[in-house]
């Protein structure tokens, strides 16, 4: 009833490191299913927050459908989905970027809002573009925070996207669903090791983009 | 119309509750955690302000509990709790727990120290400071991570469905599904979401009566960055 | 963070402890109103109370209509009767029943002893039961058979049946060539039992191309199979789909799926004579014809199952 035996079995286990149901083809299954909603949630999240944000403006209707959309249950929305779609990627990835936009729109809006008012003024009696003012001078301050919210959207559908398993795909909720109907606790509890060691990953992921990315000036902490 | 309705409302009888039952079994399994939560998260978070150094390390294993998805602690949990409510809300009030911790340190460290000084000065010794000064300014970021907490944990429920009928208003997924009825879907997912916002609701409501002081209900600030990434 | 703390000092010394106070109160309110309520909860887990029978069922229909079915026997000659329903498949329930947690379970022989046993090959229903009850826990006891039986099955979809040109006189075995060709789906538990992937390997020599974890024989299967996700999975024989989506059940020469009686198995000494009489008599009038009516209502009629398990019980004069 050891947890850290479970860890060790299952990862000792060679059955559990080739073929459709190995531990490569399960991990790459749940990466591809991470970035996909993760690309989703930004391409939907970034572009409204930065211009929102930019603008001062429509900040209560933000918060609005961030709170409808962690309202939304995931797994509840999932279910629904299938019914509604049948079987496939859509179904889960329409969850997942439910669950991924909310904090990405907020902290990126909310980012833009924090930037210093006076060197945007500066800026703009230089006679700078509006989008040069918003990429050159507000991005590069607000971008820490930015990704902050892509960092805690990508743990969110790291954690979550093992649920897609309950509607047959893969990923590495196979592991746990499966283990959890044939009563193998190895398997559960080694699905569950590798889903926290990924979204772990993740985290040093963004640390170091964020280490590349974000300009000496603006690293305050 | 009616009929459909009639329908949307005829919960089968091996969820053995009503429709009401089951908002307040879900009500119950998802604030429940929170409460406990909260109660544990206030002394752990007041260690930390005390004791500086205990916050990265409590904050690192923090994030790992949260990276652990809920299903695979309810499943583990079934062999020392059993297959009830408490293996569901077990996990709930450690997610809980994550998200509170850095609400609670970040707005108690927000106390100026000046005005600790200034407590100090009036007489107040360090319990009367921490519930009559600290707290109170630092409600407003409790009342954000609680939020998150809360609708986080209503959403969660519902996947203690997979551990045999344990998901309140989420086991009306699995007999929509057995029982090839689609409307009992529709009818959890709406209502969880209803009572998600409604309950969040309330605890601005709650902020907003507490918080006398404070521009009106619509003030925003910066969320703490630790509560975001609890946020799910 | 909170810029306007300097500010508030003031107004906070001038309220001494208000907002602490309605914040523990809130606390307090949050925790009472929730948790008031049902304190007999029947979802409790644990030891049954003395004197209740506690039935359990797995998770499909079919089981909940059964444990409803047998359940209400027991009530209708004045056993407390609690119901424990959908808990997952048998790998959990077999422990839940062992640990006291339900009493009752209706069980199918066939799976159970593959379960228990996954060599034993046994010729009649009689010494199905005699095999499972060599290898039972000590604790638990199956009472008598009924006639109604529910297969595990591999069946096709229409469109594979028609490119290999499989009938319903086909067998498991005319897969051999083909299998590799085809994704086979099944509830995840499928995967790991005998009477399941493994044993498909094992007797009939199939390796299907990969195998995709659905629910037990559920929507989920039934809607992969007819949408061609899969092109065979483990379908029950008494699911009221096969006729109307034209799947096609393969045959099962070496009996890999074995009998399938609906058999309650209870634990020992914890059902009076009285009780186990009224099981009895319920698998007395149970066949394979009236479980499939009785499960087309709840599938396709979308009757509730507990309604559907007392009219089946009136009409058969047991209540």
């Amino acid at each position: 009833m050891n947890v850290l035996n479970f860890v060790n079995a299952f990862f000792s286990d060679s059955a559990h490191w080739h073929g459709y149901d190995g531990i490569p083809a399960r991990l790459g299954e749940h990466v591809q299913y991470t970035l996909q909603a993760l690309l989703l949630a930004a391409a939907i999240g970034l572009p409204i927050g930065l211009v929102t944000g930019h603008y001062g403006r429509g900040g209560n209707a933000l918060s609005l459908v961030a709170t409808a959309g962690r309202a939304l249950p995931s797994f509840g929305l999932l279910v629904l989905m299938t019914t509604l779609l049948g079987f496939g990627m859509l179904p889960v990835m329409i969850p997942l970027v439910v669950l991924a936009v909310p904090p990405i729109l907020v902290t990126t809006y909310e980012a833009m809002r924090s930037v210093d008012p006076s060197p945007v003024d500066a800026a703009r009696g230089m006679g700078m573009h509006e989008s040069r003012i918003l990429f050159q001078v507000e991005l590069p301050v607000a971008l820490p925070l930015i990704l902050s919210g892509l960092r805690s959207a990508a743990i969110q559908i790291v954690s979550t996207a093992t649920i897609a398993a309950y509607v047959s795909l893969g990923g590495l909720g196979r592991y746990i669903v499966d283990g959890l109907y044939q009563r193998n606790y190895e398997k559960v509890v080694g699905g569950a090791t590798l889903v926290a060691v990924l979204a772990l990953v993740t985290l040093a992921l963004f640390w170091a983009v964020a280490r590349v990315a974000v300009s000496p000036g603006v690293r305050r902490r | 119309m009616s009929d459909y309705l009639h329908d949307f409302f005829d919960i089968p009888s091996d969820l053995q509750h009503s429709w009401i039952g089951l908002v307040g079994l879900h009500l119950r399994e998802a604030l429940l955690p929170v409460a406990a939560g909260l109660l544990l998260a206030l002394p752990i978070a007041q260690l930390c302000v005390r004791f500086r150094w205990l916050y990265p390390p409590v904050l690192s294993v923090t994030t790992v509990l949260y990276a652990i998805p809920s299903l695979a602690f309810f499943v583990v949990l079934i062999d020392y709790t059993g297959q009830t409510e408490l293996t569901v809300m077990i996990p709930l009030a450690v997610y809980s727990l994550v998200v509170l911790v850095p609400a609670i340190v970040d707005g108690v460290r927000s106390v100026s120290e000046e005005t600790l000084a200034a407590a100090t000065a009036m007489g107040f010794g360090p319990l009367r400071r921490y519930f009559q000064v600290q707290l109170p300014i630092a409600v407003p970021a409790i009342i954000a991570g609680l939020r998150v907490a809360t609708v986080s944990s209503i959403s969660l429920v519902s996947v203690g469905m997979l551990i045999g009928n344990q998901g309140a208003l989420g086991n009306l997924l699995h007999d929509a599904q057995i029982y090839n009825r689609p409307e009992l879907t529709w009818n959890s997912v709406i209502t969880t979401a209803l009572l998600a916002i409604l309950v969040d609701a309330l605890l601005v409501l709650v902020r907003v009566l507490l918080t006398p002081w404070m521009p009106n209900g619509t003030a925003r600030r910066k969320p703490a960055p630790a509560l975001e990434d609890a946020a799910r | 963070m909170i810029t306007t703390a300097k500010s508030s000092t003031r107004s906070i010394t001038r309220h001494p402890g208000a907002a602490a106070v309605a914040l523990a109160a809130a606390v307090a309110l949050l925790a009472g109103c929730s948790s008031g309520g049902t304190s007999d909860d029947p979802l409790k887990g644990g030891g049954a109370e003395s004197g209740t029978v506690v039935v359990g069922s797995n998770n499909f229909a079919e089981s909940t209509l059964l444990a409803d079915i047998y359940g209400e026997a027991l009530k209708a000659k004045g056993i407390k009767v609690t119901y424990k329903p959908n808990i997952g498949s048998r790998e959990t329930t077999y422990d839940l029943i062992k640990n006291g947690s339900i009493t009752m379970l209706p069980e199918y022989n066939g799976s159970l002893l593959a379960y228990l046993d996954a060599k034993a090959k046994p010729k009649t229903v009689e010494e199905t039961t005699t095999a499972i009850n060599g290898k039972l826990d000590s604790k638990l006891e199956l009472l008598k058979p009924s006639t109604a039986q529910n297969k595990d099955s591999v069946t096709v979809n229409a469109e594979t049946a028609k490119k290999y040109k499989l009938t319903s006189d086909s067998s498991i075995a005319d897969l051999k060539g083909v299998a590799k060709d085809l994704v086979f789906g099944g509830s995840p538990e499928f995967q790991t039992r005998h009477q399941g992937l493994v044993g498909l390997k094992s007797v009939y020599g199939l390796e299907f191309k990969t195998f995709k974890s659905l629910d037990a024989g559920g929507p989920l299967t039934q809607q992969a199979l007819k949408k061609n996700t899969v092109q065979a999975a483990d379908v029950f024989t008494t699911d009221p789909t096969i006729a109307r989506e034209k799947f096609v059940v393969l045959k099962d020469p070496e009996n890999l799926f074995g009998f399938q009686n609906v058999q309650p198995l209870v634990r020992k000494g914890e059902l009076s004579k009285e009780g186990a009489d009224a099981l009895n008599a319920v698998s007395a009038k149970l066949d394979t014809k009236t479980l499939l009516d009785l499960d087309a209502q709840v599938q396709l009629e979308k009757k509730d199952p507990l309604d559907v398990a007392k009219a089946w019980l009136k009409s058969a004069g047991l209540t």
